[in-house]
C-alpha cells in the first residue's frame, strides 16, 4: 500500500501513530513492509490457504463474535440436503459437471433463491410463467455476479434457520467443516508461512476484533489478479464477518483501486455488462420489456426492490420527455447484450476478423495488458483504431516499431489498422470528480488550460455525440422509415450541456447535475429514495444523487477537519446518500445500542424515534430495532429492525454464497494456472471453473507433478513501484519520475541469484512459454527463499510499468502473462506464475523465436497443457469460442 | 546574544539571524525536522523539490543501491532519499551485518533454520541541506551570493555566484556542488521563495506521511524531543536524533533528523564539523608565525647593524 498507494497510506501511518498495529503479508518485503510491526512473506498465490487458516483459528478457538454472526450473517440458515463440500469431493463441490457448476445444490432449505438480475428477464423462456417460483437452476457462464449489481441474488421464501448454530447443515456448521483441514501446518505446507508467525497473525487479529476492537484489511490487485480472485475476496469478508468487523468504525475490507477513479468507473461503468449504478445490463431475446427486466426485483426484499425507479430515472436521464410510460420509457433503446464482449473476448475476436474498430482512452493495452502479444495481434488486424492518451504510447506505434515488427514476424505494411491517436487533456486541465475507494467524490478544478489539441474526455464525447447526431440529422431524408427510427436512440439523447470557454469545454457541474437528478420542476434532487418510477424524477446514477442536493456541488466541500466532527461528513460527498461507512446499522447491537462506547457509530435513540450518531446512518431512519415487517411486504419495507445489510434480499451478510458466484459457495485453496507445486488441500489442482483460451499465442505451463513442471522452476510474481504508474502512459515520459526508477528490472533473493549465476546489475532473460523478456537484476535480501512443500521455493519480482517508448524503457511484463481467468468477474491472473530465469540478454528475431519453441518443447507443452478443469477431465468450455468476459485490467 | 561568547564561526549560537544582521522582529528561526521513522521512500519530496525549483532530471542511472537511483546531493537534486536494507535481529535490533551502505550485491543469508531470528529491515531517509548554525559555505564565499536568510536559512543566489567553487569543499555535509549548466553553486533554499509568501516548503508539502515537517525550530526540536521518547516508549530503542544538537561541530542544523542507526549508514558524516571552526586558532598561529618571521627578519637587520 505505501508503495502504490503513498497518499492513502499516510491514514495507516496516522493510526499506527495512535497505537495500531500494523501487519503485511505479501510475497515481497515492500516499502509498505518496512513500516509494519510484521511482515509475513508468503508464497504468491497461495492467500486462500492463509485466509482460511485464520477463519479455522476463529471458528475452531471459538474467536468468533457470536452475536453479531447469529444476527446480522446467514450463519443459521440450513443448507438443503443435496449439498456436498469439497471435503468429501476432494475439491470440488457438488453440482459440478462439464467445466462449470450447477448451482442448484447449493440452495438453502426451504427457499429459492434465483438468477441474479439482468438474467431474470430470462426466466418466461427458462422456466415459463412460474419463473420466480422455480429455481435457478445452472449459472450459465456468459455472466457473473455483476448481473446481481451491487446487491446480492435474490431469494424468496423463508429458508430454515438454527439460531443456535447446532444443525449440523446450517451455514456455520458447514463452514467449521470446510475450513477444519486448514490447519496452521497446511497453511506452512501451502503458503511457506511456518506455524509460529502464523499464530502471531491469528492471535493479533482476533485481540483486536470484538464489541470494543475492529480490524480492517486493506488489499489491491495482489488479491484479484488471480483465477480464483472473486474467492479471494469471499475468503477475507467471511473472516471479517466472524469477527465483526464489516459496517462498524474501524473495520473494513478495504479495496485500494488503481487509478484516481477507478471506483467511479465501475459506479458510472466503463464496463460492458453493467449501467450506471451496477444496474444489469439487459441481455437480447424475446418478450424483453421493462417490465420483465424489474419484475423479479420488484417484488424482492431490500433496496434493489425499487430498481424500476432507479431504471426509469435514468432512461428518464437520458431520453428526457421522449421516454414515456406508453413507450416503455425508451427501455427498447437500450443495447442489449448478445454474448461475452469484454476485453480478452474483444481482443480474440480482433484476431479473428470479427472485429472492425476500437477505442482505447486512457489504457496501453500493447504493454498494460496480459499476454500483449495477443493484444497487439488484435490491435494489428483491425479497420481503425483511436487511441487517445497523454503521451505517444506504445499501442499508438506497435505498428511501426512493436516487437513483432522489430523480430521480424510482421512488418508495418502488413498492418491495415488505421490509427488515429488524438492527445488527451490531464486532470489538472480539466474539471471533474475522483472518486475513492471509500465511494467517496472529491471534485478537482481545472488549474490550467489543455494545450494545443489536448482535450478532456467530457469534451471528447461531447462533441463526438454532435458531431455524429449533426451528420445523422442532415441525412434523414435519405434514411429509410427503420432507419429513421433506430437514428431517434441517438437524436432524442438529452445531449444540451451547456459550455464553456475557447475551446467549447462542456460544463463538467452541470453533468454531476444530471447524474444527481431532478424532479418534474427541474430542481436537484437530495436524495435516492425521491425517485419514482412514473417518470416524474430524472437520474443518471441512483446511488450518486445527492451528490447535487440544494443546487450545491456537493462534492467540492472542503470543510477542514478541525472545524467539523471526526467523521467529516462536510468533506466531498460518498454515495450512497453521503454515508461513510456502508451497512452502519451493524455498528449497533440487535437492540439498536452500540456494541461497546469506544466504537459507538450509528445508533437507535428510543426518544426521537429514528436512528442517529456519528454517520449518516444506513437504514430506514425511522424503523425500530424490532421492527416485524408484514410477511407481504417487498422492498426495504420487507426488511426486520435487525437487519443491516439493506441491499442484500433478505438484509444479512452471506458468510455462505448460496447462488451468485460460479466457483463455489465457499472459498477453497487452488493453485494458480501456473504453479511449480501440486495443491497440498485437494486432488483438485487449479479453479476447476476457470476460463481458459488455449490457443497458439497462449499456452499453459504445466504445472505441480505434471510432466515439463520443473522446466519453469520459479514462482514470479508482477507489482508496481511508487515511482511509476501502471503501464507507464502517465510516468516514462516525465523526466522527474524517470530518473527515479529508471530501467526496467527483476529482484530475486541472493540466493537464487547464486543458483542461476547472476550478477547484480547485470542482465537477466526471463521465460514463459509466451516469451522472453530481458531486464536488469537487482539482488535483494527483500526477497525471501520459502520453506514450502519440503522444498525451498524462490519468487522474483517483476515490474510491469516499462515497455519500449518513453524517456525510460525496457521490455513489458504482460509479455510474459497467459490468459487465465477468474470465472466470475474475468479478470486475468497476472499475480502468480511460473517462469525460468537465466543471465545474460534475450535473444532477437528469429532467435528469440527459437528459444521459446525450445522451451515450449521441453515442457512438452501442447494446447492441452493446463486447460482441462479437473485433471484428466477434459474441458468442454476450453475451445476457442470459450466464454469470458475479460475486463480491463483495472490495477 | 552576546557577541563576546567567545568563537562566532562556531558553538552554540541561538539567532544566526541576527548574527547576521537582521533587526531583532526578524521571522523564527525555521528549519526542517526528518523523522525517517515515517518516511516510506516515496520520493515525492524529490520530485515537488524539483518541479518547484525547475531543476533538471539529472541522470536515468540504476544504482543498484536499493530504490536508490538519486545516489546523492548536488546541485539539480536538493532532497535524496536513501533507501539502506539491513539483516537484523529482531530480538536485540541490532545488525547482523556491518551497517555500512553496500554498493554491490548482498550476499546470501547464511543457512538459517525456518523461523530464524533474522529479518528484514528496510531504512528510507530524505536528506537535505542542513542549513547549519554556522554555515562554512557562506563563510568562505567571497562574493556575498550565499547568504543567511531572514529565517535563518542559509540561500544561495545564482545571479551573485561567480563560481569560485569555494563552498563546495567547505561543507562538512558534501551539499552544494556546481551547476554545470549555469557554472553557479546550487542547494536546498529551503523555498525561500514559498517561505516569503508564508508557504510550506515544496518538500514538506508533498511528504504524504509528515516525515519531513517544516517549522520554526524551537518548536520542531521540542516534538523531535518527544517523537524519540515515544519511540522509546514503544520499543524501538535505536531511535536518536541527529544534528539537533546546538553543541555539535556546526552549532545544530536548522534541518535535522531523526534516525533509526547510526549516521554513516545513512552516508551521513556521524561527527561533522564546521571546516572554518579552526580559522581563529589558524589565524592566531599564521599571526604568530608572522610574527616570528618578522622577528628574525627584523633580528637579522638588528644584528647586522653592528
Amino acid at each position: 500500500m505505501a508503495e502504490a498507494h503513498p497518499v492513502g497510506f499516510q491514514w495507516v501511518m496516522e493510526a499506527k501513530r495512535r497505537g495500531a498495529k500494523i501487519i503485511h503479508v505479501d510475497p515481497r518485503f515492500t516499502r509498505t513492509s518496512a513500516m509494519a510491526d510484521a511482515f509475513v512473506p508468503l508464497r504468491a498465490g497461495s492467500d486462500v490457504a492463509f485466509l482460511g487458516g485464520l477463519i479455522n483459528h476463529v471458528l475452531s478457538g471459538e474467536h468468533y463474535f457470536r452475536d453479531y454472526v447469529v444476527n446480522y450473517t446467514n450463519a443459521p440458515m440450513i443448507v438443503g440436503e443435496e449439498f456436498v463440500d469439497t471435503e468429501d469431493l476432494d475439491g470440488l463441490f457438488s453440482g459440478f459437471a462439464e467445466g462449470g457448476y450447477d448451482t442448484t445444490s447449493w440452495h438453502y432449505e426451504g427457499s429459492r433463491v434465483n438468477a441474479s438480475a439482468g438474467e431474470r428477464d430470462r426466466w418466461d423462456e427458462l422456466f415459463g410463467e412460474q419463473g420466480p417460483e422455480h429455481p435457478s437452476g445452472r449459472e450459465t457462464p456468459t455472466g457473473g455476479p455483476e448481473r446481481a449489481g451491487s446487491g446480492g441474488p435474490v431469494y424468496r421464501g423463508i429458508p430454515e434457520t438454527d439460531p443456535t448454530l447446532n444443525h449440523p447443515r446450517c451455514v456455520f456448521q458447514i463452514l467449521k467443516r470446510h475450513f477444519a483441514r486448514y490447519t496452521p501446518e497446511f497453511v506452512e505446507q501451502a503458503c511457506g508461512v511456518e506455524p509460529g508467525r502464523f499464530r502471531e497473525v491469528a492471535e493479533a487479529l482476533v485481540a483486536n476484533s470484538g464489541p470494543e476492537r475492529t480490524s480492517a484489511f486493506a488489499y489491491a490487485v495482489g488479491w484479484t489478479h488471480h483465477t480464483l480472485g472473486v474467492q479471494y475476496i469471499r475468503a477475507a469478508s467471511i473472516l471479517q464477518l466472524l469477527l465483526g468487523n464489516i459496517g462498524r468504525p474501524g473495520g473494513g475490507i478495504l479495496a485500494l483501486r488503481g487509478h484516481a477513479s477507478i471506483q467511479g468507473s465501475t459506479d458510472i461503468p466503463t464496463l460492458f455488462d453493467l449501467l450506471p449504478g451496477y444496474i444489469p445490463m439487459p441481455q437480447a431475446h424475446r418478450n424483453l420489456n421493462l417490465d420483465t427486466f424489474v419484475a423479479a426485483d420488484s417484488a424482492a426484499k431490500g433496496y434493489w426492490g425499487n430498481m424500476r425507479s432507479y431504471l426509469v430515472s435514468l432512461l428518464k436521464a437520458w431520453w428526457g420527455e421522449h421516454a414515456t410510460a406508453d413507450n416503455d420509457f425508451c427501455f427498447d433503446r437500450l443495447p442489449r447484450l448478445t454474448g461475452d464482449h469484454g476485453n480478452f473476448r474483444t481482443v480474440m475476436d480482433q484476431i479473428d476478423g470479427k472485429v472492425r474498430g476500437y477505442f482505447v482512452i486512457g489504457e496501453n493495452p500493447a504493454v498494460g495488458t496480459a499476454n500483449s502479444h495477443q493484444q497487439r495481434m488484435g490491435l494489428a488486424n483491425l479497420d481503425w483504431l483511436v487511441v487517445r492518451d497523454l503521451n505517444m504510447i506504445e499501442t499508438a506505434t506497435f505498428w511501426k516499431d512493436g516487437p513483432e515488427v522489430e523480430n521480424g514476424e510482421t512488418r508495418p505494411e502488413d498492418i491495415g489498422t488505421e490509427v488515429f491517436f488524438l492527445p488527451a487533456a490531464a486532470h489538472t486541465e480539466k474539471d471533474g470528480t475522483f472518486t475513492n475507494t471509500q465511494r467517496m467524490l472529491q471534485w478537482h478544478h481545472k488549474a490550467v488550460e489543455p494545450e494545443h489539441d489536448q482535450r478532456s474526455d467530457l469534451w471528447f464525447y461531447y462533441h463526438l455525440g454532435m458531431r455524429i447526431r449533426s451528420k445523422l440529422r442532415e441525412r434523414q431524408g435519405e434514411r429509410t422509415a427503420e432507419q429513421r427510427e433506430r437514428d431517434r436512440q441517438l437524436l432524442e439523447l438529452t445531449w444540451d450541456y451547456p459550455t464553456e470557454g475557447e475551446i467549447v469545454e462542456p460544463d463538467a457541474a452541470a453533468v454531476l447535475r444530471e447524474i444527481n437528478g431532478t424532479d418534474a420542476a427541474d430542481t436537484a434532487l437530495t436524495a435516492y429514495t425521491q425517485l419514482r418510477s412514473d417518470g416524474s424524477t430524472r437520474c443518471g446514477c441512483w446511488i450518486y444523487c445527492g451528490v447535487y442536493a440544494e443546487e450545491v456541488n456537493q462534492a467540492a466541500r472542503r470543510k477542514p477537519g478541525a472545524e467539523q466532527s471526526w467523521t467529516a461528513l462536510e468533506w466531498g460527498w460518498a454515495w450512497p446518500a453521503n454515508r461513510r461507512i456502508i451497512y452502519n446499522r451493524a455498528s449497533a447491537d440487535p437492540e439498536g445500542n452500540p456494541w461497546s462506547a469506544r466504537k459507538a457509530y450509528v445508533w437507535w435513540d428510543p426518544e426521537q424515534g429514528c436512528w442517529t450518531g456519528h454517520d449518516v446512518p444506513d437504514f430506514d431512519a425511522g424503523k425500530p430495532p424490532d421492527h416485524e415487517p408484514d410477511p407481504e411486504a417487498s422492498g426495504p419495507e420487507a426488511l426486520r429492525g435487525s437487519e443491516p445489510f439493506v441491499m442484500q434480499s433478505d438484509g444479512r451478510a452471506w458468510l455462505y454464497a448460496p447462488t451468485g458466484l460460479l466457483d463455489g459457495p465457499l472459498p477453497a485453496h487452488y493453485e494458480p494456472q501456473e504453479s511449480p507445486l501440486s495443491n497440498a488441500f485437494y486432488g483438485v489442482q487449479r479453479n476447476p471453473a476457470r476460463q481458459v483460451y488455449p490457443r497458439p499465442e497462449n499456452p499453459y505451463h504445466p504445472s505441480g507433478t505434471e510432466t515439463g513442471s520443473a522446466v519453469f522452476p520459479y514462482v514470479f510474481t508482477t507489482f508496481r513501484l511508487t515511482e511509476h504508474h501502471t503501464a507507464g502512459g502517465m510516468s516514462r515520459w516525465l523526466p522527474h519520475l524517470s530518473e527515479l526508477a529508471p530501467a526496467m528490472f527483476v529482484e530475486l533473493s541472493p540466493e537464487l541469484a547464486a543458483e542461476r549465476q547472476l550478477r547484480h546489475l547485470g542482465w537477466a532473460t526471463v521465460i514463459t512459454a509466451r516469451a522472453a523478456i530481458e531486464a536488469r537484476v537487482l539482488i535483494t535480501q527483500r526477497m525471501m527463499p520459502l520453506r514450502v512443500g519440503g522444498t525451498t521455493l524462490h519468487q522474483i519480482g517483476i515490474p510491469w510499468h516499462w515497455g519500449p517508448n518513453g524517456l525510460t524503457t525496457g521490455d513489458a511484463a504482460n509479455e510474459l502473462l497467459g490468459v487465465a481467468l477468474d470465472p466470475n468477474v474475468h479478470i486475468m491472473e497476472t499475480k502468480a506464475g511460473t517462469c525460468d530465469v537465466r543471465p545474460g540478454r534475450r535473444p532477437h528475431g528469429a532467435d528469440l523465436r527459437r528459444l521459446i519453441d525450445d522451451y515450449r518443447s521441453r515442457a512438452g507443452i501442447t494446447e492441452r497443457t493446463g486447460v482441462d478443469p479437473v485433471e484428466g477431465t477434459p474441458h468442454p468450455r476450453s475451445d476457442a469460442d470459450g466464454h469470458g468476459e475479460g475486463r480491463a485490467n483495472d490495477e | 546574544m552576546s557577541p563576546d561568547t567567545g568563537n562566532r564561526l562556531s558553538g552554540p549560537l541561538p539567532d544566526p539571524s541576527q548574527e547576521a544582521g537582521y533587526p531583532p522582529e526578524h521571522p523564527q528561526r525555521s528549519g526542517f525536522f526528518t523523522d525517517t521513522s515515517v518516511c516510506i521512500g516515496c520520493k515525492a519530496c524529490e520530485v515537488a523539490c524539483k518541479e518547484w525549483n525547475l531543476l533538471p532530471e539529472d541522470g536515468l542511472n540504476l544504482t543498484g543501491m536499493s530504490y536508490d537511483n538519486t545516489g546523492d546531493l548536488g546541485a539539480d537534486t536538493w532532497r535524496h532519499v536513501a533507501f539502506v536494507e539491513q539483516r537484523i535481529d529482531p530480538s536485540t535490533r541490532s545488525r547482523v551485518d556491518i551497517g555500512m551502505p553496500g554498493m554491490g550485491a548482498p550476499e546470501p543469508a547464511p543457512q538459517q533454520e525456518a523461523g530464524d531470528a533474522t529479518e528484514v529491515r528496510w531504512l528510507m531517509s530524505s536528506d537535505v541541506c542542513k542549513h547549519c548554525t554556522h554555515a562554512a559555505c557562506l563563510d568562505v564565499c567571497p562574493t556575498g551570493a550565499l547568504f543567511r536568510s531572514e529565517h535563518g536559512t542559509v540561500v544561495v543566489q545564482d545571479d551573485v555566484c561567480n563560481g569560485c567553487g569555494y563552498c563546495v569543499p567547505a561543507c562538512p555535509y558534501g551539499v552544494i556542488d556546481m551547476r554545470p549548466d549555469t557554472g553557479g553553486a546550487s542547494k536546498c533554499t529551503l523555498c525561500q521563495d514559498r517561505l516569503g509568501e508564508g508557504m510550506t516548503p515544496a518538500c514538506a508539502k508533498a511528504c504524504p506521511t509528515e516525515s519531513i515537517q517544516y517549522g520554526p525550530l524551537d518548536e520542531l526540536r521540542e516534538r523531535a524531543e518527544q517523537r524519540v521518547e515515544q519511540l522509546h516508549e514503544q520499543g524501538v530503542t535505536e531511535a536518536r536524533l541527529y544534528g539537533h544538537d546546538p553543541r555539535d561541530g556546526v552549532g545544530g542544523d536548522g534541518a535535522f533528523f531523526l534516525l533509526l542507526d547510526d549516521p554513516e549508514v545513512y552516508g551521513l558524516p556521524p561527527d561533522p564539523v564546521v571546516t572554518t571552526r579552526d580559522l581563529p586558532a589558524m589565524a592566531k598561529y599564521a599571526a604568530a608565525a608572522a610574527g616570528a618571521v618578522a622577528a628574525t627578519i627584523a633580528g637579522c637587520f638588528l644584528g647586522g647593524g653592528r
